[in-house]
């Protein structure tokens, strides 16, 4: 039985990785997970000064699932590199580095940075919506992303990841927009923006008034939305939004994704990224899968 | 070091219409814990309700390798764990939290609780009072919400206990008991747990007294574990924020912005 997959150029023993900021940079993970098991670790967005982020309450929990607006707290690209990189490299899984930032420059400092970083790759966040210059504003058309990818492009040599927003009418238009700007792959989905009201006081509960919903609330428009996207571009699709069972996994990789990541699930279970895996394999056994490269985009539509 | 755990339910006690106390079965965290300390209590194996519930550790028990945990029941989180029983398992992540009461050094401390702020003050009480004289002074709304009364006077010198109605004992709030005494003769040190009035207030005297403080801070909590950073409170030292979950939940009260 076969679980290796090929993502872009980075060889994984397994098609499971972690979401970008549910994992940290690994270290309070590592305390109760073997991190070497992951088929990859998606760090922290990293910017290229430390942020604060955003005031409390920044999450909340919703109907299968929760809404968080941290606002990309984090400790800065020069952080990774001396603190969290050499200390993450002991497991010897591949390391994605994810890069936010306020604005186009940034992004490019950013990236030109990490091409000097022992890294196996850059995942592109141009979606998240708790932000208010860069990320998501580039992420929703098809311009935007072509224009943030086609600016990193030029000054990384590593296999680049776009992350994509939801929060869009067509999410085929800035999947393609990635793709011809030369980007090496896609995740799909970020967070779907939302709101959540305290009844008795009137008021957003969370403190940014709105925020990014996650779980497996959203899960079955990941799926549509992955989907979709592998229908339109080549490159291969990171799906994610809401797994947190070997089930999950495999209903997004029927629907084109090349391999899967574990996002708040890890919160409510540290060993969820793991369980998934086993489970996984529970499922290629009971259903005969000899290679799991089989089933990705094999979903046979009505 | 903190585990995840399938844990089991040894006693369960309904301290209040909707206050109930269980005990837990667990080497590993009853061996590590420490008074402030918190657990993250998954209430079913579902994804609905989707998060763990943090809930502060009352009682440490070496001996019997248990962990006694007390809460109210608010929402369908704490409803469906208060209607587990004795033998059932629940999956708990815990002891966490690396700011925990620190006590060691002093000799007379005041402990200051709320409602149900008092849970996490008792193990320190109890751990403190084998070196130390504590004067303890917890509040409650009215005669109806008053809890552990005997235990806190086991672990106390001297036990204050108010109500805000005056339905039972002393009239008013704790806090201003613990300042009348204070003022008379200054602790060492302040604990306070409750609402964010009385920590304030708590801060706000024990600063003008000089006295130091600690508080143990609630914030809302994704993980739990300091990976979401979720728990965010504004560090009064630096740019930026500390985490309740795994800088606090205790702090000085002059390290944080409260």
């Amino acid at each position: 039985m076969k679980t290796e997959i090929n993502f872009a150029g980075i060889q994984m023993k397994n098609p499971v990785t972690v979401a970008s900021g549910t994992f940290g940079y690994g270290r309070e993970m590592a305390e109760y997970i073997d991190l070497s098991k992951l088929g990859a670790i998606i760090t922290k967005g990293t910017f290229l000064k430390p942020r604060a982020g955003n005031k409390s309450p920044r999450v909340c929990e919703t109907a299968s699932g929760m809404m968080n607006a941290i606002g990309l707290e984090n400790p800065g690209i020069e952080h990774f590199a001396e603190e969290d990189l050499p200390w993450l490299k002991q497991f010897g899984t591949p390391i994605i580095l994810n890069v936010g930032a306020s604005s186009l420059d940034e992004y490019v400092e950013v990236c030109r940075f990490a091409n000097k970083l022992d890294i196996d790759a850059v995942e592109l966040n141009l979606s998240c919506p708790n932000v208010h210059a860069g990320c998501m504003a580039f992420g929703v058309s098809y311009e935007g992303v072509k224009e943030a990818t086609s600016a990193v492009r030029k000054v990384l040599d590593k296999p680049l990841i776009v992350k994509l927003t939801p929060n869009v009418t067509d999410i085929t238009l800035p999947a393609k927009g990635a793709e011809d700007a030369g980007a090496d792959a896609v995740s799909a989905i970020n967070t779907v923006l939302a709101m959540k009201i305290d009844v008795k006081r009137r008021k957003p509960i969370l403190a940014n008034n709105t925020g990014g919903l996650s779980g497996p609330a959203i899960k079955p428009i990941g799926v549509r939305m992955v989907y979709q996207i592998a229908q339109k571009i080549k490159i291969p699709v990171i799906g994610l939004g809401g797994i947190v069972t070997g089930e999950d996994a495999v209903e997004y990789m029927l629907a084109g994704a090349k391999c899967v990541s574990i996002g708040c699930g890890n919160f409510i279970d540290p060993a969820t990224s793991l369980n998934v895996i086993e489970q996984i394999e529970e499922y290629m056994k009971e259903n005969k899968v000899e290679d799991i490269n089989e089933i990705i985009g094999g979903v046979t539509m009505n | 070091m903190s585990v995840v755990e399938q844990v089991k339910i040894v006693t369960k006690e309904q301290l209040k219409n909707d206050i109930f106390k269980f005990t837990i079965q667990s080497e590993k965290m009853s061996n590590e814990a420490l008074p402030g300390q918190f657990l993250e209590i998954r209430v079913n194996n579902d994804i609905e309700p989707f998060l763990r519930r943090p809930i502060s550790i009352h009682k440490i028990n070496k001996e019997k390798n248990e962990l006694e945990f007390i809460f109210q029941v608010k929402g369908k989180g704490t409803e469906i764990l208060a209607n587990k029983e004795v033998n059932d398992k629940i999956s708990i992540i815990g002891p966490l939290g690396k700011g925990n009461f620190q006590f060691e050094n002093y000799k007379n401390i005041s402990i200051i609780g709320g409602g149900i702020g008092i849970f996490p003050l008792y193990e320190l009480a109890r751990q403190a009072s084998q070196n130390a004289n504590i004067t303890t002074y917890l509040g409650f709304r009215n005669k109806d919400f008053v809890v552990l009364e005997d235990e806190f006077s086991k672990v106390s010198n001297q036990l204050v206990i108010t109500t805000d109605d005056g339905s039972y004992q002393k009239s008013g709030f704790a806090i201003n008991y613990l300042k009348a005494d204070c003022e008379k003769q200054k602790p060492d040190c302040i604990y306070a747990c409750g609402p964010l009035p009385m920590l304030k207030a708590v801060r706000d005297f024990a600063n003008e007294m000089n006295i130091p403080a600690q508080v143990s801070l609630e914030e809302r909590m994704g993980c739990g574990i300091g990976i979401c950073l979720g728990c965010a409170v504004k560090d009064k030292h630096a740019e930026g924020y500390k985490h309740v979950c795994k800088d606090g939940p205790v702090f000085d009260v002059n390290d944080v912005e409260f």
